[in-house]
């Protein structure tokens, strides 16, 4: 069953992508300040939209674990977490090829950026203090302390461009509370490249969370053969 | 209670740091080779070391800090201290509290036997306004405490402890560190605290309360599992 959602959620992606990238290239027209490299938001701004929701689920799971202690939400944990970083390097590198064109400069100390970084970092560290804790009990314990903590950056990443004056774009979209600044077509284009992404991340948490399983049932299976 | 077992803990940590002054020492006087490193890495007589004196102060505070703070449980560790505090009839939050409180203490001395100096070498206001000075350090290194000795119960037992403590800690320790940077530079040029500044000072105080919540709420599963 886990096999073929993963299978049709790839597929749905992949048609939903190749269908979006014919209709960002294709069908609408460049921006009229920007020009044509304005088409990176339809990819910068949904991997956000993605590592943040894989952050949520990710702090979401750790909570859980801290809550009831079933090793399945620390599995769910590490995979979102996992993935939500690979999205935010993503974010970070088209928000990067954006800012070389339109600003002339790669990158600029501002807080949303700054704050963004921050954020992979944290979770970096999220990464590299599971491998250094041998016990699978406590690695999924203590991680998820340390999740508890790290979600508040995400939080502070979020709420960075409207705390601060920022020189990254303040928020356009109409779910932010800024009407009518983007064209509803390009708005709405940008929401169903989030859907193929969303799928991807899902079928990456899915392949993760059941490698970590196997991973557990053999170091399990390992320490009863030293037993014995 | 609560509160005695918090001051108990409290106490018997800085006594025994005050008869070693193991981390104190230490900690010091990393703090002033920091300071004397950077006068290497631009010229200490310009002008705008003003624009980036809160910078240089906060960064030397938190190399001192993170040796003080890695010490907070570390120094358990011997004859299985911390299996004993662990056992003891003190709840975690009272350990946990008792132990970011003597930390506190120690870095805020560190932190104000540095101020002068670097007032002195850099030739920087650092005497004018010591309320907003001392509103800044206190609020700050409680963040940079809560987060510390957090995260040194959180690595207490791990294998690379020494090297994963600063990897986790300082990127953790950035939104306290940003807004304390950003407001002593403010303060240190010889400006009011007002107007766009007073985000930073809403971002430090809402930080200090959110991670010691989450400590406090948290540091039990941390100790006993």
């Amino acid at each position: 069953m886990r096999t073929k959602v993963i299978y049709a959620l790839s597929i749905f992606a992949a048609l939903m992508l190749v269908r979006n990238l014919y209709v960002i290239f294709l069908g609408l027209p460049d921006e009229k300040d920007q020009g044509a490299i304005y088409r990176i938001i339809f990819f910068h701004v949904p991997s956000w939209f993605t590592s943040f929701a894989m952050f949520i689920v990710s702090g979401v799971a750790s909570g859980l674990y801290l809550w009831k202690g079933r090793q399945r939400n620390d599995e769910l944990a590490v995979a979102a977490t996992e993935v939500g970083t690979v999205f935010v390097a993503i974010g970070l590198a088209t928000g990067m090829i954006w800012a070389r064109i339109i600003w002339g400069i790669w990158w600029t100390w501002d807080a949303r950026l700054t704050w963004a970084l921050i954020t992979w970092l944290i979770y970096a560290g999220y990464l590299m203090l599971r491998r250094g804790i041998d016990d699978p009990t406590a690695r999924a314990r203590l991680s998820a302390v340390f999740n508890m903590f790290a979600f508040t950056s995400v939080m502070i990443t979020y709420k960075a461009i409207e705390w601060w004056r920022t020189q990254h774009p303040a928020p356009v979209l109409t779910i932010r509370g800024a009407d009518g600044l983007m064209d509803p077509l390009m708005e709405r284009m940008l929401y169903l490249n989030w859907l193929p992404m969303l799928a991807l991340a899902v079928v990456l948490v899915m392949i993760r969370m059941r490698q970590e399983g196997e991973q557990r049932e053999i170091e399990s299976l390992r320490r009863m053969a030293h037993a014995l | 209670m609560f509160l005695r077992q918090v001051w108990t803990v409290c106490a018997k940590d800085l006594r025994s740091e005050l008869r070693t002054k193991e981390a104190l020492n230490s900690s010091l006087a990393f703090a002033l080779t920091i300071l004397l490193l950077f006068s290497f890495a631009f010229d200490p007589g310009a002008d705008q070391i003003q624009e980036i004196s809160g910078g240089l102060l906060w960064m030397s505070y938190a190399f001192a800090g993170a040796l003080i703070l890695n010490r907070s449980f570390a120094r358990e560790l011997f004859n299985d201290c911390l299996d004993a505090l662990i056992f003891s009839p003190v709840p975690g939050a009272a350990l946990f509290l008792g132990k970011a409180l003597a930390s506190f203490v120690l870095l805020l001395i560190v932190e104000l036997a540095c101020l002068p100096v670097f007032g002195i070498f850099y030739n920087v206001a650092w005497a004018d306004r010591f309320g907003w000075h001392l509103f800044v350090l206190v609020l700050a290194s409680w963040g940079l405490t809560v987060v510390g000795t957090m995260f040194s119960a959180l690595t207490v037992n791990l294998r690379m402890r020494e090297l994963m403590l600063p990897m986790l800690l300082y990127p953790m320790m950035i939104p306290a560190l940003m807004s304390a940077m950003h407001l002593t530079t403010v303060l240190m040029s010889g400006q009011a605290i007002g107007g766009d500044h007073w985000i930073w000072v809403r971002l430090l105080i809402g930080i200090d309360i959110i991670f010691t919540a989450l400590a406090v709420a948290l540091v039990e599963v941390v100790l006993v599992g």
